[in-house]
């Protein structure tokens, strides 16, 4: 830390380094949204131009159940937060475990939604323009839940061998600020799969 | 040293000037010759419109780099430090509006009127309007050849293309659409117009209108593989009378001649019919340049080589030799066989 | 606050004393190293590795090109280098060398002790050898040396659907992709690092309005690359689901396009070159008030054009498109947004003119390049306005007239402020002050090659010679200039030997620098030559945006009239 401040008007203090961690987050979300963005561009383009395979409107159904687990569990992610914060670490886990599982929910929709799509309607990745575009953004977005899980897997471990404690509320912040960021992704590609370019 | 400094950035200046209006000087000079084109000798409206826009352009960065080029090579000389200094700062100016402004205003004018000069251009070329008696040609481009087809008059040729010369007061242009059988390729031949990219799965569209006759050299202009360097092609202007002529003869099957059985025996058995046609006969092929009046063309390979017998065998017995990573195979035949090939392709006016 | 007791004195560390320790040590302690300074060191060594790799390709290209017909190299090999020269020249040497400095500079100049995540530096510069590695790789792969192996030949910015399976078959185009992708990923993240860094960890007094324009820049550079990366990883997602899971993004036979390649291509690449160029413009930012001993002129403008450079940056990029058909609303658009880039640009030269004017110009050889890169940016930018005249771009386009206008940019401009950055810095970095007179014999010999070869290669462009082409015919009218063009490397290749020599020589024999040799105003010249693994003792506290001025002139401080 700084051993002289004295003197320095509290205007011109810079921000501190405490907010490294968030600063990085919004850093890295700028640079994945970008990359959305350019596959969502991709998916609107090639929108009715697949020269042949099933429609969107023929195969596609708007996953609301998925989509309600995915926006909980932003819901139940933030609860954990403020658990910590207090430093409760067994409510905390509790949330955060809660977290876990609807985004596992979600995994386990897309899986079978998936399936019906691949063996029952012939839609794979090469089967046409919508095929690639389709699990190419999709694919994309759940890839990074999967990430997501994986990081809020581990933290479960420390969780549960009570190595979760109040001073790390920064840092669990900023986790869920990624969680969060895979949610709203997922509010776009919903909205542009399943509703806008159907 | 600094002394020096100055005369280099004099002489780096001197020399860049000297570059372009030798440049010009040259191209003012250049002639018809057919092999040297240059954006500066237009010999078509486009190419025209596109020139005195430059012209314009150039005279605005022109006086631009003067002006600024003067002010940092005066103030290299006036301000260094000379020997005698004493060792006191200058005084610390942080800025002024009154500059800034300046700087800012004069090039966002400068800006306006440049575009507004530009987007005329753009305009005229890109959404002109055809008169009837445009003539129609369609450019497939290939990997390393151009093809040529004249839907209105029905045949198809390759690497030279001859067009009508158009008249200023009663304009007969030429047309013609753009399309890839493969990459990206690009037309242009410098003297008649800018180019326009040739892409699989588009429909591109560029239009010309020759002012005199003679012959124009261009190239692929966009990498489109190993032998893209040799992807040349030929404008042949005609006067009216000359390009009726060509058309007619175009539109003849081609000439059977019994002398070259032999060669159109082996030619037609071989996969050479795979690749290429000979309106007339039973070569049907696509892949390759339609060789049907193959002798009216000055150059082979796409204006690799000069169209003589030598250089014909040469390229029939291994094309790699001439254009390596072309995608001619060598049929891997006889020497006779390659002559008698040669012979009958000889024949093909 | 900053006095004389928080600035370093000047050590001398005796050489002997930090050679005694075994090889392995000394090695190991450079691979595990999370120190910005030593990273940032790693950056520069490893982009002027490269840079001596591509210039030698560029050299086999104009030996191939000096005379017509010429068979120095096949025409498959020709297609690798200037495919290899482009791509490294651009990833491998350019982004590393910048990313060096920023990396070494931009905390010595905030007064921290670090970047905000040193752990995440370290695995950004191993993610950006990596990516080089395989990339340089490919030449080995495949065919083996003999033939050059596999190495990419679709032109650095890959067009497709030249790069599809059906068109290149085999590995190259993988090599190119899969190296590029491992490598933006380090870029991203280095990105990151620096704008953290700089938004969180600068020094008490430091607000946004008394940072130095290096650290200014740099950070406007890293949010760009930030955005900017991404569109090209994810078109390389993209040609990887098309080559090797059958996806049809680029696929022109099902439907796919071939210019959706080019937008999200340029859409990286325009603005990737003024990621390039911006922090040239950093450099020269620091060096030309120095040596023309005033302030920067007008600070705050010059951060409101680079703001805006950045922001247009993102709206030009079909300009590169400017052939490919597309209709005139959309060409005149873009020569609008084109033009308009002009406008922050040309602000900036002025700025800089307006520091020199009037003060006192030592001509050091850093401050050689630099004004050198002042002429010559001009006469780059100039060809970029002729450029951005789209019914222009359509004869110049893809010409030699445009490899000209970008080489001036980026080493008239970029390449000369880096030579200007590697001298002003070298006594920091390494406590001794190079040779002046080799140092002037580099920017001479330098200055006559480029000038030889680039300004000559804007003609053969004007008469019609494409680029990306292995040979040509006689009677063209193009060989005196590809002659002209080829002889001007032998200079540029000299003054680089000058160059290196300089450097091995100074770094063991030259005269020690102490702390501030050139008499500046950053914080970086208060630490020792080299500073010490923690940088300062004491985080210095400051005032106004040349703390070491107000140091040396008590009596009139900058704080005074800021």
């Amino acid at each position: 830390m700084a051993a002289t401040t004295i003197g320095v008007p509290q205007n011109e203090m810079p921000l501190g380094h405490e907010l490294r961690g968030r600063v990085g987050m919004w850093c890295l979300i700028a640079a994945e949204s970008a990359i959305f963005s350019i596959f969502v561009v991709a998916y609107l383009y090639y929108a009715g131009k697949s020269l042949s395979g099933p429609t969107p409107r023929e195969v596609l159904e708007i996953p609301i159940f998925i989509s309600i687990a995915l926006f909980s569990s932003s819901f139940t992610i933030v609860r954990a937060e403020r658990a910590i914060e207090r430093g409760n670490a067994k409510l905390f886990a509790g949330w955060w475990f809660a977290t876990i599982a609807l985004g596992a929910f979600f995994v386990l929709g897309t899986a079978r939604e998936w399936y019906t799509l691949i063996y029952e309607h012939g839609l794979t990745i090469s089967s046409s323009l919508f095929g690639t575009t389709f699990y190419s953004l999709v694919g994309l977005h759940l890839s990074h839940v999967l990430i997501g899980l994986t990081g809020l897997s581990i933290v479960m471990v420390f969780a549960l061998f009570g190595k979760v404690k109040q001073e790390h509320a920064e840092r669990i912040g900023v986790f869920a600020l990624y969680w969060h960021f895979v949610d709203a992704v997922w509010v776009v590609v919903l909205t542009v799969v399943y509703v806008i370019a159907r | 040293m600094e002394l020096n400094l100055t005369k280099a950035g004099w002489l780096a200046g001197v020399e860049t000037l000297l570059a372009f209006v030798t440049a010009n000087a040259w191209a003012a000079n250049a002639t018809r010759d057919p092999a040297t084109p240059n954006i500066f000798a237009p010999a078509s409206t486009p190419a025209d419109s596109i020139y005195h826009l430059s012209l314009f352009v150039l005279a605005i960065t022109g006086l631009i780099f003067v002006v600024v080029f003067t002010l940092l090579a005066y103030a290299v000389v006036k301000f260094r430090r000379r020997s005698g200094d004493d060792d006191r700062e200058p005084p610390q100016i942080y800025g002024s509006n009154q500059m800034e402004l300046a700087w800012t205003v004069i090039p966002v004018l400068i800006v306006v009127v440049l575009f507004l000069a530009a987007a005329r251009v753009i305009h005229a070329i890109e959404d002109a309007k055809f008169p009837a008696g445009t003539t129609e040609i369609t450019a497939i481009g290939h990997q390393f050849w151009w093809e040529f087809q004249y839907p209105g008059q029905g045949f198809v040729t390759a690497n030279e293309l001859h067009v009508p010369v158009s008249d200023r007061a009663h304009p007969t242009p030429t047309h013609i659409t753009l399309m890839s059988a493969d990459t990206d390729h690009s037309f242009w031949v410098p003297k008649l117009a800018g180019k326009t990219d040739l892409i699989p799965n588009r429909v591109n569209s560029m239009w010309i209108d020759p002012h005199e006759t003679g012959v124009y050299v261009g190239q692929c202009a966009q990498y489109c593989g190993t032998q893209h360097a040799k992807m040349l092609l030929r404008v042949v202007v005609d006067l009216p009378e000359d390009f009726n002529k060509w058309i007619a003869s175009q539109k003849q099957p081609a000439i059977e001649l019994d002398s070259v059985a032999q060669g159109r025996h082996i030619f037609e058995s071989t996969a050479c019919v795979n690749c290429h046609t000979i309106a007339g006969t039973d070569a049907k092929g696509k892949f390759g340049p339609d060789l049907t009046h193959l002798m009216t063309r000055t150059t082979l390979a796409s204006g690799a080589i000069a169209n003589t017998q030598e250089n014909l065998r040469t390229w029939i017995k291994d094309p790699d030799a001439i254009k390596p990573g072309c995608l001619m195979p060598a049929m891997q035949m006889s020497e006779e066989e390659v002559d008698a090939v040669t012979a009958y392709l000889m024949t093909l006016r | 606050m900053l006095d004389g007791d928080s600035i370093s004195k000047p050590v001398f560390v005796p050489r002997s004393e930090t050679m005694t320790r075994p090889l392995f040590d000394r090695v190991h302690e450079w691979i595990v190293t999370v120190d910005h300074k030593k990273l940032g060191l790693m950056y520069i060594g490893y982009g002027i590795l490269f840079l001596v790799i591509a210039g030698l390709e560029a050299t086999a290209m104009r030996i191939q090109l000096a005379v017509p017909n010429n068979h120095f190299v096949s025409p498959q090999t020709f297609n690798q280098l200037f495919t290899m020269h482009g791509t490294t020249m651009v990833f491998l040497v350019g982004m590393p060398l910048l990313f060096g400095f920023a990396n070494y500079f931009v905390p010595l100049m905030i007064g921290a002790r670090d970047m905000a995540f040193p752990r995440l530096n370290a695995w950004s510069f191993w993610m950006s050898a990596l990516g080089g590695i395989i990339l340089y790789f490919s030449f080995i792969g495949g065919g083996g040396l003999y033939g050059a192996g596999a190495a990419p030949d679709v032109g650095w910015f890959a067009y497709a659907p030249l790069t599809a399976k059906a068109f290149s078959p085999g590995h190259s185009t993988d090599y190119w992709t899969i190296g590029l992708l491992v490598s933006g990923f380090g870029s991203i993240g280095t990105a990151l690092n620096i704008v953290t860094t700089v938004l969180c960890m600068r020094c008490p007094g430091m607000t946004l309005n008394r940072m130095p324009l290096f650290v200014w820049l740099n950070m406007v550079m890293a949010a760009m690359v930030l955005i900017v990366i991404s569109p090209l990883t994810a078109a390389q997602i993209m040609l990887l689901i098309d080559r090797y899971l059958g996806g049809h993004f680029f696929d022109t036979q099902a439907g796919g396009s071939a210019v959706i390649w080019m937008h999200f291509f340029w859409i990286f690449g325009h603005p990737e070159v003024y990621v390039l160029i911006i922090p040239g413009f950093a450099i020269a930012s620091e060096i030309i008030p120095v040596f023309s001993r005033k302030p920067i002129f007008g600070y705050a403008i010059m951060v409101a054009a680079t703001l805006s450079i950045g922001f247009l940056s993102l709206g030009v990029w079909a300009h590169h498109m400017f052939t490919i058909g597309m209709t005139s609303y959309s060409n005149a658009f873009f020569t609008a947004t084109t033009m308009a880039i002009g406008v922050p640009t040309g602000i900036k030269i002025f700025n800089w003119l307006g520091t020199m004017w009037g003060g006192k110009l030592r001509f050091t050889v850093p401050m050689m390049f630099c004004v050198a890169f002042l002429f010559q940016f001009l006469i780059a930018g100039l060809t970029g306005i002729m450029l951005s005249a789209s019914p222009f771009d359509w004869q110049l386009g893809n010409s030699y007239f445009v490899v000209a206008h970008f080489h001036y940019v980026l080493i008239g401009g970029l390449v000369f402020t880096i030579f200007a950055a590697l001298y002003y810095w070298f006594p920091k970095v390494s406590g001794r002050m190079f040779n002046e007179t080799l140092g002037k014999w580099h920017f001479w010999l330098f200055l006559i090659g480029f000038h030889l070869t680039f300004d000559f290669m804007h003609i053969p462009g004007v008469l019609g010679m494409p680029r990306r082409i292995y040979t040509y015919e006689a009677g063209r009218g193009w060989e005196v200039w590809n002659l002209i063009i080829s002889i001007g490397v032998i200079f540029q290749i000299a003054g680089i030997l000058c160059w290196v020599v300089n450097f091995l020589w100074s770094y063991f024999k030259g005269k020690p620098a102490g702390n501030d040799p050139w008499d500046a105003w950053t914080l970086e010249w208060s630490t020792s030559s080299p500073p010490p693994d923690y940088n300062f003792a004491t985080i210095p506290v400051v005032r106004s945006r040349r703390p070491l001025w107000d140091l040396k002139h008590p009596e009139d401080p900058d704080w005074k009239y800021e």
